[in-house]
């Protein structure tokens, strides 16, 4: 598939970087042992966990448990927070993407994010927005820009909304909408792992809808980390889940195993809906 | 009395009493206008506008210090108000904030004396319309940073983030993402600093000197509108100090225009 092919440049960094452990069949990514630190306060714990290509794993577990630094430490995103650091190793294709030769920004243009909060560049049109991917990271030479700008908000169910607006505010359209745009200008750039950040915590039912069956089909051409609150939708479009609880992770498994007969006592009580 | 209609009385009382003080306020600030107005307006034709024997010189050096300024003090504060706004994070910066505040409130005839001793003393010789600018740009260069770091703080740090997450680096992000979003905010500051520092006078007659004829050279003295005041002033002549009123009112005008290219830019962005 065309779209599966991946920009120069951002493979490029990783052949410098010594391979640290042999990958195991289909491991995108692995975090070793990774903790992470706000300040003095210790959010997540050792955490070792791996995510298969190709594939959507969820992350789940009440409010302030880490989810969500978790993926900020999967694309470097964490240390970008003042008084944030972190140690032990997070592997992207087996390598480790904290080595001090590897630039951050060459990482986050592999591992793309979505955030909670749907946040189009808010001075742009919905055709600068998913064009600024290309445009602002200097990787526009050999791209045809409409045909990226076209695909991209193909691939993320948006075009036949706007097709005929693109010269409109990115802040314009819906907020469903503008979540999908955000997701249109994070594969703009055909990262590998695109990861998400509970992109449908302010959006309504519909919307939610539109982006889960979104999230189900990138993970043809992507492989996808979700961190959500919403354990039903964690089943819905998950095939891995990881669940984390004060930091630690507590349990991970393919999905069905996690919701259907989960060894933690703590997991079950949570997706129980006992406490979270 | 009972107990409400004192209570109704009272609030009435403070509602009176406020609007009382801005009326005291605003009739000095009224009167100064209406005088500048009576006086300077008869004087104001053509010719006294354009030529030497008029204002022609001072208009055309206001005009001159301003733009000077702008292209100093402009660039400069804006780059560091960048700083203080996205690299602003540590100590060295909070320090920098802090020296940046005190030259704010700076004295004007203090950077006036300053530059009068390094520049045009020691490295120019002469008093010199470019002297003038660089102690309005000294003057310029904090308010203009101050108002460059409120407006980027304005900018919600999600739009950085979707810029920094995409692999953008920081330097593209703040001048492609941060700046634009904060568009309006800036000119607005570097209007408003502008028409701040067009009517100091303090530092000018320190460094420009005035002039009587147009304008000779970047390293030559120079007319100004707020110079061409002060002497007006100081002269016995009537027709002198008439002329003097016409040229305070032509600064109120610059200033006065300024301020509403402010207002049309802020109105803009409340529209979008």
């Amino acid at each position: 598939m065309k779209i599966l092919k991946r920009t120069k440049r951002s493979t490029e960094i990783a052949e410098e970087t010594p391979i640290e452990e042999k990958i195991l069949k289909n491991e995108k990514m692995q975090s070793i042992k990774l903790n992470a630190w706000f300040g003095d306060k210790h959010v997540l714990k050792n955490i070792s966990l791996s995510v298969k290509a190709n594939s959507v794993t969820a992350i789940i577990g009440p409010s302030g448990c880490g989810k969500s630094t978790l993926i900020r430490c999967f694309n470097r995103m964490h240390e970008l927070v003042p008084n944030a650091r972190m140690s032990g190793k997070v592997l992207l294709d087996g390598r480790n993407i904290y080595s001090r030769e590897v630039d951050p920004v060459l990482i986050r243009r592999r591992v793309g994010m979505v955030f909670q909060k749907p946040n189009p560049f808010p001075t742009m049109s919905i055709y600068d927005n998913v064009a600024a991917g290309l445009r602002l990271t200097g990787v526009k030479k050999g791209h045809n820009l409409n045909e990226v700008v076209e695909r991209s908000l193909k691939q993320a169910t948006l075009w036949d909304e706007v097709k005929d607006d693109l010269k409109k505010s990115g802040t314009s359209i819906s907020g469903g909408q503008q979540q999908r745009l955000c997701i249109a200008r994070a594969i703009s750039l055909k990262p590998e792992v695109i990861l998400m950040d509970e992109p449908c915590s302010a959006l309504d039912p519909i919307a939610t809808a539109k982006i889960e069956e979104l999230i189900v089909y990138l993970k043809r051409a992507y492989t996808v980390v979700i961190v959500t609150h919403n354990m039903q939708q964690a089943a819905r479009v998950s095939d891995f889940t990881a669940f984390l609880y004060l930091g630690e992770l507590v349990e991970y498994g393919d999905t069905r195993s996690i919701f259907e007969g989960p060894k933690n006592e703590l997991t079950e009580k949570y997706i129980t809906g006992k406490f979270g | 009395m009972d107990n409400y209609a004192y209570r109704k009385f009272k609030n009435r009382l403070f509602f009176i009493l406020s609007l009382a003080c801005v009326i005291i306020a605003i009739i000095p600030l009224l009167s100064i206008l209406f005088e500048v107005i009576i006086r300077g307006a008869s004087q104001i034709n053509l010719q006294f506008l354009v030529s030497v024997n008029g204002i022609g010189p001072a208009i055309q050096g206001t005009l001159i210090l301003i733009g000077l300024t702008s292209l100093i003090g402009i660039p400069l504060g804006i780059m560091s108000g960048i700083y203080l706004s996205e690299y602003g994070n540590n100590r060295y910066a909070s320090w920098m904030r802090t020296f940046n505040d005190l030259l704010t409130e700076f004295p004007s005839i203090v950077v006036g004396i300053t530059v009068s001793v390094v520049v045009v003393v020691g490295l120019i010789g002469s008093f010199s319309a470019i002297a003038g600018a660089i102690a309005l740009s000294i003057m310029l260069i904090p308010i203009v940073a101050r108002t460059t770091e409120e407006s980027l703080k304005l900018v919600p740090n999600s739009v950085r983030e979707a810029s920094m997450a995409l692999g953008v680096y920081r330097w593209k992000t703040i001048l492609r993402v941060v700046l634009p979003a904060g568009k309006s905010g800036l000119i607005t500051g570097a209007l408003l600093a502008v028409a701040r520092i067009a009517g100091e006078t303090a530092p000018l007659i320190m460094t420009v000197l005035g002039s009587r004829y147009f304008f000779q050279g970047l390293f030559e003295p120079m007319a100004s509108l707020p110079i061409t005041i002060w002497r007006s002033a100081l002269q016995p002549s009537a027709a002198v100090q008439a002329q003097g009123w016409g040229a305070a009112l032509v600064l109120i005008l610059i200033v006065l225009s300024l301020n509403i290219g402010v207002r049309l830019v802020s109105r803009g962005r409340m529209r979008k």
